[in-house]
């Protein structure tokens, strides 16, 4: 069944899973708020705020601290159960992803400080033309996923699931623009690896909210898609030789 | 009613009256009882036993409605709810308990294996012995503590000699967990002993005469944590020989030590199904606010 909103007769543990609720939901939006700072300091070739998103990586990860030790403190006191189980869960497990897109954001910020880094010459636009579709991409992806999370919309996680699909399409066509042009003219070498990077930490950004995605239908309908998923795969005799290939 | 509720009912009528088992029916995921479902399956594939249409009362008071369900064979069960929902009325219909108050009535039908344990052939006295239970608080005999076990192997006729049953009665004292603590005092009162070390005597007397279900009726809810872990690792030894039904308000407890779970709400089964189910997703909206403490 889907997970019951009415209240608990102790109001203390409805208190407690509300404030980590909101933790988590505070968290993303540090972290959708990072990968912004990240494009856009990419965009105006700005040090110092590619700086300033590499320092308040800290402040995501303080909070993931404080979200996990709050699980590990309601499980411990409150032996939550049913949906109340499967929510303490999904939002763990959505903390984890969190801090691994704060950590996009990071390194989206990194190789920017590296391409315009004041000694080579700055990269033509077209390296980076890739970029700015799939960061808008990516942070659509987390808000949407952010804002399933609060409302508890399984048909919109399921949307976000697809989208990555088009996110991971879109990294292949980079990677294989990149790669064409370090073929045509190999000073762009360098610029295009740091460019590589960039959008790999965009196409993982997608990874990420799309198992945020699947820990909200975990916790609404009970149902384990990743993993069901995964089977699938394992199932599917052509995956497989393909695999084996 | 809807065509597969129809459907059901007929798939239950021809159960109960060919007295097939109730395996065939391990197709039915939700059943409905005159338009009162149970969600989840009532029916295992080797039942110990099988319960349908079973309705209680108290006087006027309507206190078990049309419940069906399965006990399987070497399970261990868990009823849950909150007081007054039946499922300790539930409970004493397995082995006719109610039968000693004047205004039960019971109607429906109980098997224990192929025997409908309400016919008028049926010894209640033997089925009993076929059926044991344990109560809420430990109730030794005043008697000693090889008397008490002792006691329904001799009623019973079940033993010859001497030897025979002090083979017995350590037998069951050791499948009880019991022994170590008691052999150097089998002679001392029964009520000598600790509440969890009664506890374990009482169950030690209860497979004395070698039962086939054993229904305990919240058998913890009088002992401290470490007597209750004692009682629950033996619970789940015993599972091996014995089929066991257990009535509990701790639903940590119900989780730990049962396969199967079923809840129950103002004298109607809501809902049965794997314990790992139904304490991660359960599916009926009274469990759920139940087993999370969603009390109204």
């Amino acid at each position: 069944m889907a997970i019951s909103q009415d209240a608990h007769t102790v109001k203390q543990f409805d208190i407690q899973l509300a404030n980590l609720r909101n933790l988590v939901l505070e968290m993303g939006g540090l972290a959708e708020d990072q990968i912004k700072r990240a494009i856009a300091a990419l965009d105006e070739e700005d040090m110092a705020a590619a700086r300033e998103v590499i320092a308040r990586d800290r402040l995501i990860n303080g909070l993931q601290l404080k979200a996990d030790e709050d699980c590990v403190s309601i499980i411990a006191l409150r032996q939550p159960v049913g949906g109340d189980l499967r929510l303490i869960i999904s939002l763990a497990n959505t903390v984890a992803d969190l801090e691994r897109i704060g950590d996009g954001a990071k390194k989206i910020a990194r190789m920017t400080i590296q391409i315009y880094d004041g000694v080579s010459s700055p990269p033509s636009a077209k390296l980076l033309r890739d970029v700015t579709p799939m960061a808008e991409l990516a942070t659509d992806m987390l808000h949407d996923s952010l804002d399933a999370l609060a409302r508890l919309d399984v048909e919109k996680a399921l949307t976000i699931i697809h989208s990555d699909d088009e996110l991971d399409q879109e990294f292949q066509s980079a990677l294989r623009r990149l790669i064409t042009y370090m073929m045509e003219d190999s000073r762009t070498i360098g610029h295009a690896i740091n460019v590589v990077f960039i959008v790999k930490a965009l196409e993982r950004i997608g990874d990420h909210c799309k198992n945020i995605a699947e820990h909200i239908v975990y916790l609404v309908e009970g149902k384990n898609i990743q993993r069901r998923r995964n089977i699938d795969m394992n199932m599917d005799g052509s995956a497989q030789a393909a695999l084996a290939e | 009613m809807s065509t597969t509720a129809i459907e059901t009912k007929v798939a239950l009528d021809q159960v109960l009256n060919s007295g097939v088992e109730a395996r065939k029916l391990s197709s039915v995921e939700v059943t409905d009882y005159d338009n009162r479902q149970t969600v989840g399956k009532i029916t295992v594939d080797h039942p110990k036993m099988v319960c349908r249409g079973v309705n209680v009362y108290y006087g006027e008071k309507h206190a078990i409605k049309n419940v069906g369900l399965d006990i399987g064979a070497n399970e261990v069960i868990a009823f849950i709810g909150p007081s007054g929902c039946g499922k300790s009325t539930f409970i004493r219909c397995l082995n006719r308990m109610n039968d000693t108050i004047p205004i039960c009535r019971i109607t429906g039908q109980i098997k224990l294996d192929q025997d409908d344990i309400y016919d008028k052939s049926i010894d209640v006295v033997q089925l009993r012995a076929r059926v044991g239970m344990v109560f809420q608080k430990p109730n030794p005999f005043p008697k000693s503590i090889y008397e008490n076990v002792a006691y329904g192997p001799r009623i019973h006729g079940m033993v010859n000699t001497k030897a025979e049953l002090d083979d017995l009665v350590r037998d069951s004292l050791e499948r009880a967990g019991l022994i170590k603590e008691v052999e150097k005092r089998m002679n001392e009162p029964g009520t000598s002993l600790s509440g969890g070390q009664q506890q374990r005597l009482c169950i030690a007397r209860a497979i004395a005469v070698n039962p086939e279900v054993i229904l305990m009726d919240e058998p913890c809810s009088a002992l401290d944590p470490i007597a209750t872990a004692k009682i629950e690792e033996l619970i789940d030894e015993l599972r091996e020989n014995y089929t066991i039904v257990i009535v509990t308000h701790s639903m940590q407890q119900a989780a730990r030590v049962s396969q199967r779970t079923a809840y129950f709400h103002l004298g109607d089964l809501i809902e049965v199904g794997d314990t790992d189910q139904i304490f991660t997703n359960p599916k009926h909206k009274l469990t759920e606010d139940y087993i999370t403490g969603r009390f109204g």
